[in-house]
C-alpha cells in the first residue's frame, strides 16, 4: 500500500509468469524494444534515396495547411474541393493555422454541407444514395442486432439509439422545412384569391 | 476498379473507381489482397475527423502484390507480395531521419500535426486507402516490405497497424519488471498492447472494457486480469482498491476518441463533434495510475480539443507518453515474435467480409454486433 515504503506483492513469481506466459520477458531489457530511444537518428537507413523527394505534379490548386513553408513533395490526390464545401475548405485551410479552432470548425462544416451537396447531386444520377443499404444497417438482422445487445450490460447501447436520428435527421428537418414553406406559401396564395 | 466509397456519415457504399496511376517516380500499384477496418476507422465513419470528403476511399490496414512500379522505384518489382505500413513517410526529412515515420513532414500537405496516413481524411494528406481493389502506395522504397514467405496473409495484415500500434503503446509505457499495467479498452490494440506489456516483463496485466466477449478474448489471448466498467459504480475506485489503494504503475488509453462511459463525454464527441474525441479512458488512465507513474496514449483522437484532466496528471507527477506508431520499426521485433511463437496475431479476426458487403461490415464493427472484435475485407469476395 501507498502508506508505507514498499511495494504491494505481485501474486505470482517471475518464473510462474514465465511459465503461464509465452514470451514472457523477452523484450525486458530496453535495448531490445524497437522503439527505445525514441528518437534514433539514421538518415541512410529508411531505403531513400534522396535528400529531398522530387515534387509531384501539382494538377489543382492543392489546398494546404498555412504552416507548411510549401507544398509538400507528395500528397494525395482523392477528392478535390468542388462546391459550396470546397470554397469553405479553401477558406479554412487560406485563412486559419491548425492552431485555430476556427480551422477546424469550418472543416467539419465543409463536412456536413459536402453530405448534402453529394446527396442532392446523387438524387439527379441512375444512383441515388440509399441510406437503408449505405449504412449496412440490415446486418442487424444478419448478425444478431438483438442478441449482441440484450441482457449484454453494454454502454454503447444507450446512446446508438441516436444513430438513425443522426443519418435520417437532417432530411426530416429538411423536409420539414420545405413543408412548412410549401404549405406558407399555398396559404398566402389562398389569402390573395379570396375576395 | 471496385472501391469502398464515403457517402456521409454513416453511410458508404462500394463505387467502380479508375485504377490509380503513378503520380510520382517512386509510387507502386499495388492490387490488394487483403485489407481490415481499423477501430480509428470508425472516427471517419461516425463523421468525427474533419475533412473528410463523400468520395474518399478509407483503409490503412493493407497487404497485396505489387502491380506497378515508379521508374525511380529499386527495392520493388510487380508480382512481389507486401505489406504496407499504415504510415506514408518519405524517409528522408528531419522526422523521419530520426526514425519518427508517423511524423513525416514531406507527405501531408494539408497539417503539420500528423503525418500521412492512407485513406485517413484530408488532414492525414488526402491519400485513397486500401479499402478496394487497388491502391497508390508513394515511396515504395520506403514503406512496403515484402512479406516473409513464411508469414501468412492475415497476420501480415495485422502488423500493418493493430499489432505495431499496440507493441509500441507498450514500450511508450516504458514497463519495467513485475510492473502493473492497466489497459482501457479491449479492441485489437488493447489486447496487442495487454500481450506485449508481458514482452516487457509487467507483473499484472489488468484490461477495462464494457463488452464482455472481448473481456473473455483479452483473458484468453491476453492472459490478462479483465474488469467490466459497468459493473462497478466507480472503475478507477475499483482501480485503487485493487491495486491496495497505489494505482497501476503504467496506464494505456488503447479505446480513443469513441470511448464508452461518460455518455455526455461520448455525446458531446462523437455525436455532436464538440470535441477532438471522448476522453473518458484517458482520464480514467490518468486517474487510475499511481503517482509518478505513466500513461501511454494509443487511441487515437480528432485535432480538436477534448477534456483531458491535465491538473490531475501534472499534480500527480505523471509522464505521458503518445505517438501515432511507427510502424516499420516495429517489424523486425514482432516477426521474430511470432516466428517464435509468442504470439499469433490472426487469432484476433473474428470476422471477413467481401468488399461488396463493406457497409455491412462497417455496420457490423460500429455496433459491435456478432462478437465482432476485428473484420477483414476480402477485395476478390474470396
Amino acid at each position: 500500500m501507498p502508506y508505507t515504503s514498499e511495494k504491494p506483492p505481485l501474486t505470482e513469481t517471475t518464473d510462474q509468469l514465465r511459465h503461464r506466459i509465452p514470451g514472457w520477458g523477452v523484450d525486458l531489457d530496453p535495448n531490445d524494444r524497437p522503439s527505445v530511444p525514441k528518437e534514433q537518428f539514421d538518415p541512410t537507413g529508411t531505403g531513400a534515396h534522396w535528400d529531398f523527394p522530387e515534387r509531384q505534379q501539382e494538377k489543382w490548386p492543392r489546398e494546404r495547411s498555412i504552416e507548411h513553408k510549401f507544398l509538400t513533395p507528395v500528397f494525395g490526390t482523392s477528392c478535390p474541393p468542388k462546391g459550396l464545401s470546397g470554397g469553405l475548405r479553401k477558406l479554412a485551410y487560406r485563412r486559419y493555422s491548425e492552431g485555430r479552432a476556427a480551422h477546424w470548425l469550418i472543416l467539419i462544416a465543409a463536412d456536413r454541407v459536402d453530405a448534402a451537396e453529394s446527396h442532392l447531386r446523387s438524387l439527379a444520377t441512375l444512383r441515388p444514395d440509399n441510406s437503408i443499404t449505405e449504412s449496412g444497417v440490415m446486418s442487424e438482422f444478419r448478425r444478431h442486432g438483438i442478441d449482441s445487445r440484450i441482457g449484454k450490460h453494454r454502454a454503447d447501447v444507450l446512446h446508438q439509439t441516436m444513430d438513425p436520428i443522426i443519418v435520417a435527421g437532417p432530411w426530416l428537418l429538411a423536409g420539414g422545412v420545405v413543408f412548412l414553406a410549401a404549405r406558407s406559401l399555398i396559404r398566402s396564395g389562398r389569402s390573395k384569391t379570396k375576395p | 476498379m471496385r472501391a469502398m466509397v464515403y457517402r456521409g456519415p454513416y453511410k458508404i457504399r462500394v463505387e467502380e473507381k479508375d485504377i490509380p496511376a503513378l503520380e510520382h517516380p517512386n509510387d507502386a500499384i499495388v492490387q490488394v489482397r487483403l485489407a481490415a477496418i481499423c477501430g480509428s476507422d470508425l472516427h471517419l465513419y461516425h463523421g468525427m475527423m474533419p475533412d473528410t470528403r463523400v468520395g474518399m476511399t478509407f483503409g490503412h490496414e493493407f497487404i497485396g502484390v505489387v502491380h506497378e512500379v515508379g521508374p525511380s522505384v529499386q527495392s520493388l518489382k510487380p508480382g512481389d507480395r507486401v505489406m504496407v505500413p499504415f504510415n506514408i513517410y518519405c524517409g528522408s526529412c528531419y522526422f523521419c531521419a530520426r526514425g519518427l515515420y508517423s511524423n513525416c513532414h514531406n507527405v501531408n500537405p494539408n497539417a503539420t500535426a500528423v503525418g500521412g496516413i492512407y485513406g485517413y481524411s484530408h488532414t492525414c494528406g488526402g491519400y485513397d486507402g486500401g479499402q478496394a481493389e487497388y491502391v497508390r502506395v508513394p515511396f515504395a522504397d520506403v514503406g512496403p516490405s515484402v512479406i516473409p514467405e513464411w508469414m501468412d496473409d492475415e497476420d501480415a495484415v495485422l502488423l500493418t497497424d493493430a499489432l505495431a500500434t499496440g507493441y509500441f503503446g507498450a514500450q511508450l509505457a516504458d514497463i519495467s519488471q513485475g510492473d502493473v499495467v492497466a489497459v482501457f479498452g479491449a479492441g485489437p490494440v488493447g489486447l496487442f498492447a495487454a500481450k506485449s506489456a508481458w514482452f516487457m516483463g509487467a507483473g499484472r496485466v489488468i484490461v477495462i472494457d464494457h463488452l464482455e466477449y472481448r473481456l473473455e478474448k483479452a483473458r484468453s489471448f491476453s492472459h490478462a486480469e479483465t474488469y467490466n466498467f459497468t459493473e462497478y459504480d466507480d472503475i478507477v475506485l475499483h482501480m485503487k482498491k485493487i491495486t491496495d489503494y497505489l494505482g497501476s504503475d503504467v496506464a494505456i488509453d488503447a479505446a480513443g476518441a469513441e470511448a464508452d462511459g461518460n455518455l455526455m463525454q461520448h455525446i458531446s464527441s462523437a455525436k455532436l463533434k464538440l470535441q477532438g474525441g471522448s476522453p473518458i479512458a484517458l482520464n480514467w488512465a490518468i486517474d487510475s495510475v499511481r503517482k509518478g507513474g505513466t500513461v501511454s496514449v494509443m487511441g487515437a483522437y480528432g485535432p480538436m480539443f477534448s477534456a483531458v484532466k491535465f491538473g490531475d496528471a501534472m499534480n500527480k507527477g505523471l509522464t505521458l507518453r503518445m505517438n501515432q506508431c511507427p510502424v516499420k520499426r516495429q517489424w523486425p521485433r514482432l516477426f521474430e515474435h511470432i516466428r517464435n511463437g509468442y504470439l499469433k496475431p490472426s487469432e484476433i479476426v473474428t470476422h471477413r467480409f467481401p468488399l461488396d458487403d463493406i457497409n455491412e461490415a462497417y455496420h457490423t464493427f460500429s455496433a459491435k454486433l456478432d462478437d465482432c472484435i476485428k473484420p477483414l475485407i476480402v477485395p476478390n469476395g474470396q
